[in-house]
């Protein structure tokens, strides 16, 4: 039995094996070289992959479109990976093996330090780059981005101007002052007048509300203002004695201890639906959070909102655009990068998504406000933003700053703030962490 | 054709010393040397063509990266420079060793693993004996079984999450209408561990039910019956009958739910949220993969990481022994 159906079927079943073997094996050689040609197809059409983490602004603000409007043998493509935190990985590794990398690849400000030391022979110059005016960018910006030999690998796209953003109707209800100048003159200056502000706020809490989202944003808000860091300027760590550091995390400690918290873990689904429940008052506000704020606030709440100036001026987060040597087309992605970071270009931005501009030279042109404002209850966030942007001290980022906050704020301050731990012991934890973060 | 189908029946695959032989006394009937020198080259080739991409593609993606894996498990290779390495031997594993977080890892990955498998497997077993009855719409329960299978461990984490969310989520509203005081599930340290295991068992607990069905189907029925004869209850025949047969397949799924749950990453993974490769704020949930993944992945220590990597091969590999010794003692047993 076995040997007839063998005799009779053996010579097709073998064909069958054989195409099967050679399909496989060309369906993987195709997987690969379709990878490198990296979408240049037969017509001279060129795809550009630009790898980004979260939104940033340039595809809602029809950038892309309009470049291949006037680029029309141009394609963008647009990679997004939600989170920095997966994001960063992914692109050390494509650096690194020179395969799959974007054409155009976003680079977070927390991780910049570390891309310009370590990985800077793997981009482009693109301060040498044609139509680059690096007078249109803020000083610190442009320094943030280039090596020690002077190679700059980044353009600057978005700043994070930190504002505070606050619902009027809760104010109001717990009996504060909503007028956004009255209060930034309430609390300027000190972020514990503003913890006090939060104490009177909980005393007449309306029902089921904190007075802001999280501890971490709390710490992340007064961060922003150090001058001092994680890093002295020879690089050296010194988050244990940093005063910025010190400051931020009293200030976050107040908050978790005085129960003022929601308790929410920022960009979880969670805080998100806070957002559209009105769950807390205040929310530590960089442009790009406006942005934010407005999806997913929702129609409710329009208007609510409302954007006052913190008590210290400062900068959270931010972008840079860079160009990895190992691009298919590096001469086109080049340009294309620095056509999107041209002044112009960025103020396109900041009206749609508010995420606000490295080039000084197009606040002029941020007059007409953004779609955000009516959102922020008319608040002149472009003024607002602006004014923080200029007056934010000058930091020195380090090499690790995006782990060190990390382990700051998603060990420590959650420690104290849900597990009801005591700031020491929250404090000590942290340190660990970083410790075992750097290697140490 | 014809002449290839009467050499294969001469010389049947597995007895190349044959086919000299027969080929020898055919050559009247065979056009071309060069030709049957071919098919006696295909005969013994053939076999090693058809498995050589399994060997390929192990050698690729399985046996390389091992090796890999352990000589950079040697060395100091951090994410920012894959092209400077320094050799450090067993430092890694010294450290690793003396490091609380992974002795952390490695009871969260243990408590997770048992309270997750053993109610897991426990339930499929009911679910696969209620499934073997004869129902209505059978076809219909089985695919229902197989759902949360196919639905993805991000959908499903993501759902979880917001069960399991500390503020306004289901469960604690469910347990705040019977009266208890909210948990902070992700927070407290069991609770975070529960709700893991909970998305664990809700998407592999269909699964397994059905290998245990399809094994129960080939119990024969005549055992049922004599049983029925002497009167043994459906409980006693569950019991006597159903679970002895089942013994080699039961076996089978706790040996693979055992290296899933060492294993286990996504789904505490995408509970945590962000930053959920610490496994909470005091990597109360951190298994073992999120260990090497927060090693590797953002810290950037990949050295470190490959030694965590090589350390679950090495516990796996203990958890395979203590199996196989328990299969052994099983069918002595019987």
């Amino acid at each position: 039995m076995r040997s007839s159906t063998f005799r009779r079927s053996r010579r097709p079943r073998r064909l069958v094996a054989y195409a099967a073997t050679a399909a496989l094996a060309t369906s993987l050689l195709a997987a690969c070289s379709s990878d490198d040609e990296g979408g240049s197809a037969g017509d001279g059409k060129i795809t550009l992959n630009v790898g980004t983490f979260g939104v940033l602004g340039l595809k809602q603000a029809g950038l892309y479109d309009e470049y291949e409007k006037s680029h029309p043998n141009i394609t963008i493509k647009e990679n997004v990976i939600e989170r920095n935190d997966a994001y960063y990985p992914k692109l050390l590794t494509q650096l690194q093996s020179g395969a799959g990398v974007n054409d155009v690849a976003a680079i977070e400000v927390s991780n910049i330090t570390e891309v310009v030391q370590t990985q800077g022979a793997k981009f482009e110059d693109l301060g040498k780059a044609k139509g680059v005016d690096k007078s249109t960018y803020l000083d610190w910006k442009w320094k943030q981005a280039t090596t020690e030999d002077g190679k700059t690998i980044g353009l600057g796209v978005d700043i994070g101007p930190t504002a505070l953003c606050y619902r009027k109707d809760l104010f109001e209800k717990a009996g504060l002052p909503t007028d956004r100048e009255k209060l930034a003159k309430e609390w300027a200056g000190d972020w514990d007048k503003y913890v006090a502000l939060g104490k009177k706020y909980m005393e007449k809490a309306p029902k089921g509300t904190k007075f802001v989202d999280s501890a971490s944003s709390v710490y992340n808000a007064v961060f922003a203002g150090a001058t001092e860091r994680y890093y002295d300027k020879s690089g050296k760590e010194i988050y244990e004695d940093s005063q910025g550091r010190k400051d931020a995390w009293d200030a976050a400690m107040k908050v978790a201890q005085g129960d003022m918290s929601a308790k929410l873990k920022q960009f979880d689904p969670t805080w998100d639906q806070g957002f559209a429940n009105a769950r807390f008052a205040t929310v530590a506000c960089p442009a790009w959070m406006a942005g934010y704020i407005q999806e997913k606030g929702g129609a409710e709440g329009k208007g609510q909102w409302d954007m006052a100036k913190a008590p210290t001026d400062g900068n959270w987060g931010g972008t840079f655009l860079g160009v990895p040597s190992a691009g298919k087309h590096k001469k086109e992605a080049t340009e294309l990068a620095v056509w999107l970071t041209q002044p112009e270009q960025l103020a396109k931005v900041f009206a749609k998504q508010a995420s606000f501009p490295s080039t000084p030279s197009a606040y002029d042109t941020l007059k007409p406000s953004a779609a955000t404002k009516a959102y922020f209850n008319d608040a002149p966030i472009t003024e607002i933003f602006a004014d923080i942007a200029k007056n934010t001290p000058s930091a020195v980022y380090g090499i690790k700053d995006a782990q060190i906050g990390q382990s700051i704020t998603d060990i420590g301050v959650l420690q104290v703030e849900q597990q009801g731990k005591s700031p020491d012991e929250g404090w000590e934890a942290a340190q660990k962490e970083i410790k075992d973060v750097l290697g140490q | 054709m014809s002449e290839t189908a009467e050499y294969a029946e001469t010389a049947p695959p597995g007895k190349g010393d044959a086919a000299p032989a027969a080929t020898g006394s055919k050559t009247s009937r065979t056009p071309s040397p060069w030709r049957s020198r071919l098919y006696r080259w295909d005969i013994k080739a053939s076999p090693y063509v058809f498995v050589a991409p399994f060997f390929l593609f192990f050698g690729a993606f399985g046996l390389f990266p091992l090796l890999y894996t352990g000589w950079a498990s040697l060395h100091r290779l951090e994410l920012t420079n894959l092209d400077d390495s320094t050799w450090l031997g067993l430092d890694n594993y010294t450290n690793l060793l003396q490091s609380e977080y992974f002795w952390n890892a490695l009871g969260n990955t243990f408590t997770i693993g048992v309270i997750s498998t053993v109610p897991q497997l426990a339930i499929a077993l009911g679910i696969a004996h209620l499934l073997n009855y004869k129902l209505r719409g059978s076809t219909l329960w089985r695919v229902a079984m197989l759902a949360p299978y196919a639905t993805s461990v991000a959908s499903a984490s993501l759902v979880f999450t917001l069960l399991f969310a500390w503020d306004g989520g289901m469960v604690n509203w469910l347990i705040g209408s019977v009266g208890f005081d909210p948990v902070n599930w992700r927070e407290s340290s069991w609770g975070s561990q529960f709700a893991v295991s909970s998305i664990v068992i809700w998407r592999w607990t269909g699964y397994n039910a059905l290998i245990y069905l399809a094994a129960m189907q080939a119990v024969p029925h005549d055992l049922y019956e004599s049983a029925a004869l002497d009167g043994a209850s459906r409980w006693q025949q569950f019991r006597h009958v159903t679970i002895p047969m089942l013994r080699p397949t039961i076996l089978f799924t706790v040996v693979v739910s055992t290296i899933g749950a060492t294993q286990l990453f996504g789904e505490p993974l995408l509970f945590g949220g962000t930053a959920g490769s610490k496994g909470g704020a005091d990597h109360q949930f951190q298994t073992l993969g999120l260990y090497l993944y927060d090693q590797g992945w953002i810290n950037g220590h990949l050295g470190r990481a490959s030694a965590v990597a090589w350390l679950m091969l090495v516990i796996l590999l203990l958890i395979a022994a203590v199996n196989m010794l328990i299969a052994r003692r099983l069918r002595k047993d019987r």
